[in-house]
């Protein structure tokens, strides 16, 4: 097998590598820097260049080197190259090839473009190991044209009628993609600190992004009437949140889809905007492989696998740390 | 309906009272009369008759889906909501439609009488001209299940700001058990006098639980104490020659309670009589267990054994008309004298009493004789002002609920399921077990009683600790103990426990115990012969 999955993560025994260790190894290969990929404690990390900002921001001093997309290098027997995944910017597949085998792990991915992501490509192989976090027919995903319109349209009605809008949105990525789809012309942006921290290390790097005003204890809500406060979606509901006043509240997920999970968390508006791929997505990136063996991970995955099982893959669930798109864990910094 | 749907998601995008009421008032203010009567009936729980099985809907939503059933079913516990399953599933439409609310539930009724290929096609037809938005309406009109965050008294008060009229008057005029068939929207809503209906009970007065110590509601002497009885709630309406019995659900229970078909000998014409429904222990002049009366819930018809063994009895505490003239607004203490009288000439065997008064000069008296509600097969106290009216709903402060403190058993959480709805995708529904000897014995479910934040806590903790699973259900590790608090207990041959409970909640999460540290069936059965 070109990979294993051992108690410390999926790992490559060619290479003496793993790929998203959750144990602190050797020497590990990240696909990208959400918390449940890109763990502390590694000795070695190797990267895509663009993703390696973040996670030195939120890893701090470790030992990372880095390499663009698409470049191949060998690590010990294997041949390792990193591919677009389109789920934040930097994010990767990795492919793995030992002996003329093909493995790609995906580790999150979603199919459709955005305004800051490298987009996803496929990558042909024998074995995919895919993330099903919305492996359910349930999940579809508007366009992205309609969500932007939907919120940009909350901002501006709430603006008129003089209520703050707090949209809740995961620190890293997903708020930098809805600040690429806001219409700055409507009114201020503030941020939250764990949002304008993840945002300094992106503009640094040479991502653009429209101006946001950081909100300190300092900031006085009054003087930004009609502002647009972009925070963790812990952040709402929080004490932090009600220095804004009258205000309308949203969260912009994936699983805003279901309207359940909206009401549970008591938001007036959800956006459904997910950085994974959806039901249609996750069906044409495994069928665009070519690969016969599917492994898949986080998510509806027992769900998942049986219906890949019924479209005749050899399809099997490899249990995981993973945890994927999650409205129900803090992550404010 | 495409009106009808907007308004449905402006109350669905905000979590404002405020806001809801507005958008109310805006429809009522603008929708066509059927339109409005059927957004009405909608809004106080008269739904259209289900015209389709759920099972035939999520067929052919999977078919039209391209998708396996079973896919489709396991999808739907997961979103939570079979309407908005079927919603998300269902592919873009390719047509569209200009078509009213009473249109499509006219559409809807008529086929009752379809051929099974006719209604496929109809619905597959309907799916295919309406958004995401109209088809979670369209299907929750279809199964039936219309609750979206509008309370009935939220749609009254948005319906009173748009025609002017008084809320408390609207709401009498929307009791009973009209249906869009049956009446129009003027002679609901505009005709000149709200009691026409003969049989039209008043809306009902309730009770808020008492929070603080009862001291502070001053001199026990300004309040009238009853007991809290642990019955059914009802009304008796004497008028136009014929009597009716209604439930507070405004369920019509006339058929289901035949003795009370006698009280029209004892009550004159024009009076209205609000009381408890209990199974009545004639030899002990007591009620008989709750127990009793549930078996007589439900039935439409009662059999001569059930009418002999748990006999119905009113026991009446409110008189509100009399005379044909509506008391509402006297004092309490003056309906009661008034009731008091009516009630002074008829003999034992009516199937009606006087609820009795409990001496009110001492708050602590009460306090005892609270406590000693279990024996008198009561849930507690009852006080009343004096000098109060006869609200219309809900209205702090004139009326109190002053009950006993619930049983309580500690128990450990065997099985898990996720719930539905605002709780689909976390861990809700819980089933807790206690111990014969080393044995864990299940013997409740419990839903409510967690913060949402334990909830999740709880279902975090569940994903990884599930030990076999069974469809929806998972076993789990038993390590969680939870103090699970009940109103009562009763003896169950249904249950391998023994034993049913009323009400069970989970009270405390109990992170102080480990499992061994849980109650036993032992424990359990001595609160049954204690309190069964």
């Amino acid at each position: 097998m070109v990979l294993r999955f051992k108690p410390a993560g999926i790992y490559c025994p060619a290479g003496d590598f793993y790929i998203d260790p959750w144990r602190p190894v050797d020497r590990a290969l990240i696909t990208h820097g959400h918390s449940d990929h890109a763990r502390a404690g590694h000795k070695r990390y190797l990267s895509t260049d663009i993703a390696a900002p973040v996670i030195r921001h939120r890893l701090g001093d470790i030992t990372l080197e880095t390499i663009p997309y698409a470049r191949e290098i060998k690590i010990g027997d294997a041949r390792v190259s990193f591919h677009p995944a389109g789920h934040v910017p930097g994010s990767a597949q990795i492919r793995v090839e030992v002996a003329g085998e093909v493995w790609v792990v995906s580790g999150d991915y979603k199919v459709t473009p955005d305004a800051l992501s490298t987009p996803f490509e496929p990558v042909k192989c024998d074995a995919f190991i895919s993330e099903c976090t919305f492996g359910l027919p349930v999940f579809t995903w508007p366009a992205e044209e309609v969500i932007r319109a939907e919120i940009n349209t909350w901002w501006a009605s709430n603006a008129a009628e003089g209520r703050a809008s707090l949209l809740g949105a995961y620190s890293f990525g997903k708020a930098q993609r809805v600040l690429s789809l806001l219409d700055a012309g409507i009114g201020p942006i503030l941020t939250h600190g764990a949002v304008e921290n993840t945002n300094a290390v992106m503009r640094a790097q040479g991502i653009a992004l429209p101006d946001t005003i950081q909100v300190t204890p300092e900031t006085d809500p009054k003087a930004h009437p009609g502002a647009l406060v972009l925070a963790p979606p812990s952040a709402l509901g929080s004490a932090w949140a009600r220095r804004f006043g009258a205000q309308s509240t949203g969260f912009a997920s994936g699983w805003m889809r279901l309207r359940g999970v909206r009401r549970r968390r008591a938001a007036d508006r959800g956006f459904v905007l997910s950085d994974h791929a959806d039901w249609a997505g996750l069906n044409s990136a495994i069928a665009d492989t070519g690969a016969e063996k599917i492994f898949v991970t986080h998510g509806y995955t027992d769900i998942f696998a049986r219906w890949l099982k019924d479209q005749g893959y050899d399809a099997e669930v490899v249990p995981t740390e993973f945890t994927g798109e999650t409205l129900d864990d803090g992550d404010a910094e | 309906m495409k009106r009808f749907v907007a308004l449905y998601s402006t109350i669905d995008q905000t979590t404002k009272t405020t806001r809801k009421v507005a958008a109310l008032a805006a429809y009522f203010a603008a929708a066509p009369d059927d339109d409005k009567l059927w957004t009405i009936a909608l809004f106080s729980g008269r739904r259209p008759r289900r015209a389709i099985t759920t099972t035939k809907l999520r067929e052919w939503a999977a078919e039209r889906a391209g998708i396996p059933l079973w896919l489709f079913e396991e999808s739907y516990p997961i979103v939570g909501d079979l309407a908005e399953t079927i919603a998300l599933v269902l592919p873009p439409p390719s047509a569209t439609h200009d078509d009213s609310l009473t249109d499509w539930i006219t559409r809807l009724r008529a086929l009752d009488q379809a051929e099974e290929a006719d209604r496929k096609t109809a619905i597959l037809d309907a799916w295919d001209r309406m958004e995401a938005a109209e088809r979670l309406v369209f299907n929750k009109l279809l199964t039936g299940g219309f609750r979206v965050g509008v309370s009935r008294k939220l749609m009254t008060r948005g319906l009173a700001q748009a025609t002017g009229q008084d809320e408390a008057e609207l709401a009498h005029r929307l009791m009973g058990d009209w249906t869009p068939e049956t009446t129009t929207y003027r002679a609901l809503i505009e005709a000149p006098d709200p009691s026409a209906g003969l049989s039209r009970p008043y809306p009902f007065c309730l009770a808020h639980a008492l929070e603080g110590a009862p001291e502070d509601l001053g001199q026990p002497s300004e309040w009238v104490a009853e007991w809290k009885w642990d019955g059914i709630r009802g009304q008796i309406i004497r008028r136009g020659g014929a009597h009716f019995v209604w439930s507070r659900g405004e369920e019509l229970m006339t058929d289901r309670f035949p003795e009370f078909a006698r009280l029209c000998d004892y009550l004159p014409d024009g009076v209205v009589v609000d009381g408890e429904i209990l199974a009545w222990d004639h030899a002990g002049d007591g009620p008989l267990p709750f127990n009793d009366l549930q078996k007589r819930i439900g039935r439409k018809t009662v059999p001569k054994k059930l009418l002999k063994d748990a006999p119905a009895m009113l026991v009446a505490y409110d008189l509100l008309e009399n005379d044909h003239t509506d008391l509402r607004a006297q004092p309490f203490a003056e309906r009661r004298a008034a009731l008091e009288a009516l009630l002074s000439q008829t003999p034992d065997d009516a199937p009606i009493r006087l609820a009795p008064l409990l001496p009110n000069d001492d708050w602590r008296a009460l306090a005892d004789l609270r406590g000693a509600a279990r024996d008198k097969r009561a849930e507690g106290l009852m006080l009343k002002r004096a000098s109060s009216p006869y609200h219309v709903g809900r209205k702090k402060g004139d009326w109190w609920k002053w009950k006993l403190d619930p049983l309580t058993i500690d128990a450990v959480m065997i099985y898990a399921q996720q719930g539905h709805g605002r709780r689909a995708n976390l861990f809700t529904d819980f089933t807790f077990a206690v111990w014969n000897g080393n044995e864990l014995v299940p013997f409740t479910k419990a839903y409510s009683g967690l913060t949402d934040a334990e909830f999740r806590k709880i279902t975090a903790w569940v994903r990884k600790n599930t030990l076999e699973r069974f469809g929806p259900v998972r076993r789990v590790t038993p390590e969680h103990v939870f103090e699970i608090a009940f109103e009562g207990i009763a003896p169950s041959t249904r249950h391998k426990s023994g034993v049913a409970l009323r009400f069970p909640r989970m009270a405390r999460w109990r992170h102080d115990k480990s499992a061994a540290q849980a109650n036993t069936l032992d424990d359990l059965n001595d609160i049954l012969a204690q309190y069964g």
